[in-house]
């Protein structure tokens, strides 16, 4: 017994040595790809300053092919869509993470759940076409415009695709309020209603915040569905009406555009740049997101 | 103890309960004298806290429960069609085993209950919170801290700040599950303090934690043992000289 002990013990230390190397080798490899990513952007992106002055870049209209790159249009395009979607699918996604959670009978809830699933695997060109033959047609009949892609045809979509996103999370957050609190408010006099509104929202606070950055991260970086449904003009979206006209996103014009641009280009520098914009706005919607889970964490998941 | 002479607050009669098949009490009666501390005893699973939870209605939401049997209040059934629950709430507070502020600031915590029943006037909520604290022998403690996070306080301040706040709807019956449950003996015995001095304007019933302090703080004491009442009887009587074989087995610590 004691022989086979001694002889295994440097084979299992051995094995022990690589598995472990494995696994650090594939964690911080990942680490290391995010990096390259962002250094490969970083050359491509920020060449475009050596080609394309400042005010250039800066300007508000977008014709490459006149060698006019003002990201303006592009970069308010995609805050207009993103915002409104949020805006749209927030009360939503809440209502429904509450609904599920605390509303809805056993039934339902099993029915409800996977389905919202399902929503979330729907691939965002199919949203896209739908959103092209029969919300665009719809609005165009209905509110009067002059197209039916407009921007305000992209946040409801794009809406609907973060809507499975902010569903989910906000209900893990829900369920990590203690039944306990609801029992106390209850035993209080208060109605469910009011106990869900003033007890349970607030206490998933930081979990909802989350829930909004996720959908928000979302929606921003998404390409086909808005480049399908926006209708890709690049104007400045300042007037009120913008929401009802054409717009264009970062996204789409990366997607719409690399593909026939000359590499090395300044056009082919200038797409790169607007992905360098995009990586910051999604790294810094990640940033908020993650300082608020980590708030949570150190109130205990209390508040 | 208990004065000269004793009303009833509370009458249970031929209650019976069970949820998902299991029988959780077993045809219970008896009656909670008004102005006493009133203790629930025995072992786990004995049905103590579903009883409590029955007096306030809070297992109302729950799916697949049947219940038998009657609770009085004042001579009301409770359970009669048309009850206002939230207003029978607010006359039964409860006052859970962990200690549970809720989201919010100390001053929030004691005027959740008032504020819901639709009390705004600024200085009526200054004095119920004054008045609760001051019951909870809590106001010397954190008279400075009311508007910090509830949170922040010690675990014994938290669950008499939870007392604090049932009181704050100035309720007539005061439930309470198992209190001093996660306190150290000091907060425990600070607690227990505070009882003593509000049985004089409420009807208690507690769920101790422990023989001892079902001993020290019973005037009356019921014996739970597996959904049935086994002995109820004054305080002093049942821990000195129970009649039943089972309680007398259960308090000298032969089971449970």
């Amino acid at each position: 017994m004691l022989d086979t002990k001694s002889t295994d013990q440097p084979y299992r230390k051995w094995v022990e040595f690589a598995i472990e190397s494995l696994i650090r080798v594939i964690g911080f490899s990942s680490i290391g790809f995010v990096f390259l990513i962002f250094l490969f952007l970083m050359r491509e992106g920020l060449t475009a300053l050596l080609d394309v002055s400042w005010g250039n870049l800066l300007g508000t209209r977008w014709y490459p092919i006149l060698d006019i790159y003002g990201v303006l249009p592009l970069l308010l395009g995609s805050i207009l869509v993103t915002l409104i979607a949020i805006l749209i699918a927030l009360p939503l996604g809440v209502g429904t993470a509450v609904f599920v959670r605390e509303v809805a009978p056993g039934w339902a809830r099993e029915i409800l759940k996977p389905m919202i699933e399902v929503m979330a695997g729907i691939p965002s060109v199919v949203l896209g076409f739908f959103g092209m033959t029969l919300l665009a047609p719809l609005f165009l009949k209905y509110l009067g415009l002059a197209t039916g892609l407009t921007a305000f045809t992209g946040s409801v979509i794009l809406a609907y695709m973060a809507l499975p996103t902010i569903i989910s999370v906000a209900e893990d957050a829900l369920d990590a309020v203690p039944k306990s609190y609801r029992d106390a408010s209850l035993a209080m006099g208060a109605t469910q209603w009011q106990t869900i509104w003033r007890v349970v929202i607030p206490a998933a606070r930081s979990g909802i915040l989350t829930a909004i950055m996720l959908g928000l991260g979302r929606a921003i970086g998404e390409t086909m569905l808005v480049m399908m449904v926006t209708g890709n003009a690049g104007r400045m979206p300042l007037t009120l009406d913008s929401l009802f006209r054409p717009i264009r996103t970062m996204t789409a014009t990366i997607a719409a555009e690399m593909g026939e641009v000359a590499q090395g280009s300044s056009h082919y520098h200038v797409l790169f740049a607007l992905g360098i914009i995009l990586f910051l706005v999604t790294f810094i919607i990640n940033l908020a997101a993650a300082s608020a889970i980590f708030r949570k964490r150190r109130r205990g998941g209390l508040r | 103890m208990s004065g000269d002479k004793r009303t009833t607050k509370i009458e249970i009669q031929n209650l019976s309960y069970a949820y998902g098949g299991n029988l959780a009490l077993r045809n219970v009666s008896l009656e909670i004298p008004a102005n006493e501390i009133t203790v629930f005893f025995g072992p786990a699973g004995g049905g103590k806290t579903t009883l409590l939870r029955l007096i306030n209605r809070l297992n109302d939401l729950l799916d697949g429960t049947e219940m038998s049997g009657n609770i009085y209040m004042d001579g009301n059934d409770i359970y009669a069609p048309g009850t206002n629950i939230s207003e029978l709430r607010r006359q039964v507070g409860m006052v859970f085993a962990l200690p549970l502020p809720l989201p919010g600031t100390v001053r929030e915590n004691v005027e959740y209950g008032p504020r819901l029943a639709g009390l705004r006037q600024k200085n009526i909520l200054e004095e119920i919170v004054y008045n609760s604290l001051m019951q909870a022998a809590l106001w010397d403690e954190i008279k400075d801290r009311l508007d910090s996070p509830a949170h922040s306080l010690s675990g014994g301040q938290q669950q008499r700040l939870c007392i604090a706040r049932s009181l704050a709807l100035t309720p007539q019956v005061l439930l309470l599950d198992e209190p001093t449950s996660g306190l150290d003996p000091i907060s425990t015995g600070k607690v227990e303090d505070s009882l003593y001095n509000l049985k004089e304007k409420y009807t208690i019933i507690l769920v101790p934690h422990s023989i001892q302090q079902a001993a020290r703080t019973a005037d009356s004491a019921a014996f739970f043992l597996m959904g049935e009442l086994v002995e109820y009887s004054l305080g002093k009587k049942i821990f000195t000289n129970a009649r039943d074989k089972r309680s007398e087995e259960y308090i000298t610590g032969r089971f449970g």
